[in-house]
Order: C-alpha cells, then sequence, then structure tokens
C-alpha cells in the first residue's frame, strides 16, 4: 500500500448527538472514509453533543459548560472530524465566541477551533482525496444543508467525491441552497412554518426524479425524509457518508428494517 | 405602530391558511432573488464594496454625535431648520405643529417607513390633516388600511387581482368598463388620481436614505418619481428620518448608492435619487418655501455601544427578508410590527421591547442566508441570537423549552449519564418504531409528527457499538 498524507494521523471523531442516537451507520461510515484515507480513527467516550441547542436557545452558561466538556476530550487529537455541517459550524465557529479574551479557556477553544473539520471538507482540502472506491447504482439528488454551506463553505467538495461513486448520476434539485427549515428546535418551536418550508424543499427534490436524497446533516436528513415519507413519496434518504463509504446496504433513513 | 408580534403564531399561522398571500409570496421567491443575483453578478467589487460600506457605517456610528451636530449645521446654513425627536410621539407632534403653523389640509407623502414607525398617518388623520400616500405600493395599501408588509415593497402581499378590485371599490369616478387587468394600467390610474393631490397638498413628508452632513443633503431613491414632486411642489417639506441615517460625505452615500439598488431589487441604480439641500433658493425653478428636517431617535441611541450596534449599519434594502425562508412563508405581517424578516427580528425587540416582540428573534431557522446577502455585512443570526440570550437571562423562554432544555443539558454535561439515557432511549425508540421506520405520532413529539414521520433510531447508539466493536476486536457488531 502507498503511503497517503494521513498516515499515522490521528483523528478524533466527534459522532454528533443524531448519529449516536439514530443513525449509527453514518459513524461507521466516516470511520471507513477516514480510515481508507489512512488515518488512525478514536471516539472518544466523553462527548455527548457539541450544545447548539444550547447555544441556540440563549442558553450559553450550559452551552460554554459542554464546550469545555468537548475541547477537553478532544485536544489530544490531529483533527477533530463531524459528520454533520452543523455541529462542525459550531466547534469551529462558535466554541471561540463562547469565551471572552481574557478568559482562560479562550485560547484552547481558537487551537480547538484550528483542528475541527466537516467530514467530507476534511477529506478533499485537508487530506486531498480526490476519489473513493464506492459504487452506487442510481440517480441521487443533493442537499446543501446551511451551515455547512455558510458557516463552512461545504458546496463543491460532496459533489466532487459524489462525482467518482461509479453507476451514481447527481441530479441537482432547484434552489439546492435554500434551508429546509428543521433548523434545531425551530421545527418544533415553529411546526407550522417549518412545513411550509420543508414542503416547498420536497416538491423541488420530487421534481429531479432522483431515486435518493443525499445531504450532509443528520438533522435536515430527518426533517426532508420524515415529510417525504408523510407524502407518501419513495424517495430515499441517506447521509452522504454512506454513500461515499459504499454503506449503503442498510435501510435507509425511517426506512422498515429488514 | 401598534404591534402584534406577540400574537406572531397565530399571525404566521393564519398566513400560511390565506391563499392570496401565498401566491404573492411567489413573487418574492423568485422575482427579487434573481435580479439581485444577476446584478451581484455583474460587479466584481460587489463584495470589496460591501466592506467599504460596513467601514463607512462603522466609522460613522463610531463618531454619530460628531457628523449629527455638523449636518444640523449645514442644513441650518442652507436655510432648513433641524428638529430633534427623542420619540415617536414627538415625531407626531413636530410635524402636527408645523402643518399648524402653515395652514395644512392635506399632506402628501413619499415612502417613509419612519413614519409609519410612528404611526404619523393615524396622528394627523386624528388632527383633521388628511395624509395621502404617493409611492404606489404605500398608497395601495393605505386604500386598504394596511400597513406595508415589505420595507421597499409595501404592497407585495397583495396580487394584482385585489388591486384591480380596491381600485374599483374607492376610485368611485372609474368606467366600470375601465381595462385595469394590466399593471400598467392599473398604474396609469393611481398616477391619474395622485397627480391632483399633489397639486393639493401644503407639506410633503419624505423619508431620507441618507443625510449627508458635509453639505447637509437628504437623499431619497425611488422608482417611480414620486418622492421628488412629494418634495417639490408643496410650500413645506419635511424630511423625517432617523438619526443613523446620517453619512459623513456625498462620497460616502454614493458608495453605499451602488449597494443599496442592487441589494434591493437588482437595479444598478434606482431610476430616481434626489438630493435635496435646504428650501428654494431665489434662483431656482422650484422647490419647497421652508425645509424641515426631523431627527428621530426613538431607541437608536440605546443600542449604541450594545450588541446591537451593528444593526444601525442597515440601509433599508430588504435583501435579508427576500431571501429568508420564514418570511416567504409568511410575508410580512405575521411579524407584527413595521420592520419584518430578519432584520426586523433584529430591530424589532430594540425598539419595541423585547417582551413584544420575543418570538422574532426565535423564529428563525438560523440558515445564515440573511447574513450572506446582507450589503452591510450585518450578524443578523449573531444578534438573533443575543436576543435570544436576554430572553433566557430574563426568564421569558417558554417554561417547557427551559425544563426540556435543563434536563437536556444535565445529561450533555454528564457523559457517562448521558451514554446510558442515550442507550435507552435510542434502544426503546428503536424496538417501538423499527417496524414501520419511523412514528407518525409519538407522545412529546407532536411539534415534529404533526406534519413529518419522525424516524425510528436504528436501535443501539453509535458509542455503544463503537464500544462492542473495539471490545470484539475490530469486527463490525452484528
Amino acid at each position: 500500500m502507498t503511503a497517503s498524507p494521513a498516515d499515522g494521523l490521528r483523528v478524533g471523531l466527534f459522532v454528533t448527538c443524531l448519529v449516536d442516537l439514530f443513525r449509527p451507520s453514518v459513524g461507521f461510515a466516516a470511520v471507513k472514509l477516514l480510515e481508507d484515507a489512512g488515518c488512525s480513527v478514536e471516539v472518544p467516550a466523553a462527548q455527548t453533543c457539541c450544545g447548539q441547542p444550547a447555544f441556540n436557545s440563549g442558553d450559553r452558561a450550559d452551552a460554554r459548560a459542554i464546550a469545555e466538556g468537548v475541547i477537553r476530550a478532544f485536544e489530544g487529537y490531529d483533527y477533530v472530524v463531524a459528520p454533520s455541517g452543523s455541529c462542525g459550524g459550531m466547534l469551529k465557529k462558535h466554541y471561540v465566541e463562547l469565551f471572552d479574551a481574557n478568559d482562560p479557556w479562550a485560547g484552547r477553544a481558537e487551537a480547538f477551533s484550528a483542528k475541527v473539520f466537516e467530514l467530507v471538507s476534511f477529506l478533499t482540502d485537508v487530506l486531498k482525496v480526490t476519489g473513493v472506491s464506492a459504487s452506487h447504482d442510481g440517480t441521487v439528488t443533493y442537499h446543501d444543508s446551511c451551515s455547512g454551506l455558510r458557516e463552512l463553505g461545504i458546496k463543491a467538495q460532496p459533489r466532487a467525491l459524489l462525482a467518482t461513486v461509479k453507476g451514481l448520476e447527481l441530479r441537482e434539485m432547484k434552489e439546492s441552497e435554500v434551508c429546509c427549515g428543521f433548523g434545531g428546535t425551530f421545527c418544533v418551536k415553529y411546526p407550522d412554518i417549518s412545513n411550509s418550508i420543508v414542503s416547498r424543499k420536497t416538491a423541488d427534490i420530487a421534481a429531479t426524479q432522483a431515486e435518493t436524497l443525499l445531504a450532509g446533516d443528520l438533522g435536515c436528513l430527518m426533517n426532508m425524509s420524515g415529510k417525504l415519507k408523510r407524502e407518501g413519496s419513495p424517495i430515499k434518504a441517506r447521509h452522504v457518508a454512506e454513500v461515499l463509504a459504499g454503506m449503503t446496504d442498510t435501510p435507509a433513513i425511517g426506512e422498515k428494517r429488514r | 405602530m401598534q404591534s402584534t408580534s406577540p400574537r406572531f403564531r397565530k399571525n404566521a399561522v393564519e398566513a400560511l391558511a390565506d391563499s392570496e398571500l401565498q401566491s404573492a409570496l411567489r413573487h418574492v421567491r423568485s422575482n427579487f432573488i434573481e435580479k439581485r443575483a444577476k446584478a451581484v453578478a455583474a460587479l466584481p467589487e460587489f463584495d470589496a464594496l460591501r466592506d467599504v460600506g460596513r467601514q463607512i457605517k462603522d466609522h460613522t456610528l463610531a463618531h454619530l454625535d460628531l457628523y449629527l451636530e455638523e449636518y444640523e449645521a449645514k442644513v441650518t446654513a442652507a436655510g432648513g431648520h433641524v428638529h430633534w425627536a427623542e420619540t415617536g410621539a414627538d415625531a407626531c407632534q413636530i410635524v402636527l405643529d408645523i402643518c399648524r403653523r402653515v395652514n395644512a389640509r392635506t399632506v402628501t407623502k413619499g415612502k417613509s417607513m419612519v413614519s409609519e414607525e410612528i404611526g404619523l398617518n393615524a396622528f394627523l388623520e386624528e388632527h383633521a390633516i388628511v395624509p395621502v400616500e404617493t409611492d404606489l405600493g404605500e398608497y395601495i395599501i393605505q386604500l386598504r388600511g394596511e400597513h406595508p408588509s415589505h420595507i421597499i415593497a409595501p404592497a407585495v402581499h397583495v396580487t394584482q387581482r385585489q388591486v384591480e378590485a380596491d381600485f374599483r371599490r374607492v376610485h368611485t369616478h372609474l368606467d366600470p368598463a375601465r381595462n385595469l387587468d394590466e399593471p400598467t394600467t392599473l398604474l396609469g390610474e393611481a398616477r391619474a388620481v395622485l397627480r391632483d393631490r399633489y397639486f393639493q397638498a401644503d407639506v410633503g413628508i419624505t423619508g431620507a436614505n441618507f443625510l449627508i452632513a458635509e453639505t447637509g443633503t437628504s437623499v431619497i431613491v425611488t422608482n417611480e418619481g414620486n418622492g421628488d414632486l412629494t418634495q417639490i411642489l408643496p410650500r413645506v417639506h419635511i424630511v423625517l428620518a432617523s438619526l443613523e441615517k446620517v453619512t459623513p460625505t456625498l462620497e460616502d452615500a454614493a458608495q453605499i448608492l451602488r449597494l443599496l439598488a442592487r441589494s434591493a431589487t437588482g437595479q444598478d441604480m434606482s431610476v430616481y435619487t434626489t438630493l435635496s439641500t435646504g428650501p428654494r433658493r431665489a434662483a431656482d425653478p422650484d422647490g419647497p418655501d421652508e425645509y424641515h428636517v426631523i431627527l428621530l431617535d426613538n431607541g437608536r441611541s440605546a443600542m449604541l455601544g450594545s450588541e446591537y450596534q451593528e444593526m444601525l449599519r442597515c440601509i433599508r434594502c430588504g435583501a435579508c427578508m427576500n431571501h429568508c425562508p420564514v418570511y416567504h412563508s409568511i410575508g410580512g405581517h405575521a411579524y407584527g410590527w413595521v420592520y419584518p424578516g430578519p432584520m426586523g427580528a433584529v430591530l424589532t425587540p430594540s425598539l419595541i421591547g423585547v417582551e413584544q416582540a420575543g418570538h422574532l428573534p426565535n423564529a428563525s431557522t438560523f440558515c445564515g442566508r440573511c447574513e450572506a446577502v446582507c450589503p452591510m455585512r450585518i450578524p443578523l443570526p449573531k444578534m438573533m441570537r443575543h436576543w435570544r440570550e436576554r430572553e433566557f437571562e430574563r426568564n421569558l423562554t417558554p417554561a417547557t423549552t427551559r425544563y426540556g432544555l435543563s434536563l437536556w443539558a444535565f445529561l450533555a454535561k454528564r457523559p457517562a449519564l448521558y451514554r446510558l439515557a442515550a442507550r435507552i432511549a435510542a434502544g426503546g425508540l428503536g424496538w417501538l418504531g423499527g417496524g414501520k421506520g419511523g412514528f407518525r405520532a409519538l407522545p412529546l413529539a407532536g411539534g415534529w409528527t404533526r406534519h413529518r414521520d419522525l424516524p425510528a433510531p436504528e436501535g443501539r447508539t453509535f458509542q455503544d457499538l463503537w464500544k462492542q466493536k473495539q471490545r470484539d476486536g475490530g469486527r463490525m457488531p452484528q
């Protein structure tokens, strides 16, 4: 086997609470992609959630306490990788806002922030991965989740890797950059507005006639797949990592177990 | 203006059920976005210009007192008068005093959101003065007895069919056979009626997009020319503007103007950009005999030095609402006060109090598109989050949210306990929902399952499976 730029890199996987609870297969797909690229992957047990629910609800004290726990758990790694643009954005962009300049944690948060990446952008931008060995016979459409897109600049990276999946055809939906209406607690606090937003989204998804919806965030995927299911749509939903890792023999999100 | 922001949730549900409104909102979703994108793509230095705009405003806000004093001195030197109004009531009274002194019966108005903010029309009507809105959109909503639903397109919530019906109802002189099927025929009809009003008016009131300290000039932009007729034809011109509209120099205003129309309507420039300095001079062919500026504070100075100061950079282009998925769903009226959309979600609590407007900063998905298109680079989501923090500190966050959040945070701070709880939840929910793949209804999850299925968990947590995999020497758990 040839040496890879990632050989010997110790990567701490930030699993994300939704992946941990709802869809462990995304975590294993992330591990496979990172290991295939030559990283050694560890999963610190002392992680729970990135703290977004507290941060976005105005509970700064709890957000800070959770951030300290995450930073402590991941400080020893060369990189911290999350299979989510939203959690990645929280760790990379917002943790540093939680501490005042003279707070002893400010420096630790800065150093931590520099090591955090969203999974697909880590593979392409840092490890310079240009292709995957997976194959997937079928048509897919890709939704650009808001935080990944606008906080971390993730747009071309997943498309570049998807283009190397054998048999896969990407059909772009209209307004792939528009929010799906999930928004964390927004979708349960304002369910009717959220429904209006996700309904426009599922119409755009359906119009592509793709068989599978992909995205990089489980929250958005649960929202869109839940709506597609309610509408009786046959379109399946998967995290992009599952397709890139060639791990699509599991039931899709919200599909019944075989 | 009376606020219905506390009823935001109910307003939103009504808006979602209003089919005329929903059809009107489609126009916002397509037109504004496409036109802005084209205009921005055609100007390579657009992003650099945004930095310039931000710097100009930040500099001005840091020295606001000095620039306001300079502005006042220049207006006075040009023969105009500057009035300082701390509150909306003060500003209304100043307008009334001027109107009474010149025996005004009719007042024409060019579009001014500040006059909406202070409820000027209702106040003038109470005092037997007839205010006439001259912007087509404003004219339409005045006929309908409504308020603007958008800061640059006040009647964007009204369909063409509704405008025709309103004109036939109010313009009783109309021949029933007259064709009003086209936007241009509607415009012609409004124009014919408004023409007389311009000549009747004793006082013209306009807003201002900029107040230029260097020269004492007020600047307005319009696409209809109604602002010009409003300020040139009557004997008295009143400029009603809030403090933060001041800009140091003509050059500064010119730079920001390059951002304004592109962001708002996708035009390079608005059709009319009108600069006014003082009343008519002896050699001038036209213009008012008196020129007054009312500088309104109404809560702005309290934002200076606070975490909301950056909001005062806003140039009222409306790009944030044009790109907001929440605005696209419910329109502007649901927000319940003068300023809708993301900019309103920050500005409204600042001006009328977060107790009144607490829903607005919460009703955002934080998708960040508003900040991405804001020409003045205002960090709107960040400031909405500041409001949520103020609400949380003051116990204004709903009790159920607080309890849920504190239980969740309790666990999130204790990884071992959290893993146990997650294992139980994933196992239980997976067992319950796995057979069907998801839930159509679930206790305590009504907000989610009202409109969507909830996908069932796979059954075991990642942490649990990962631990087993490590124990089994790397073999994947079955």
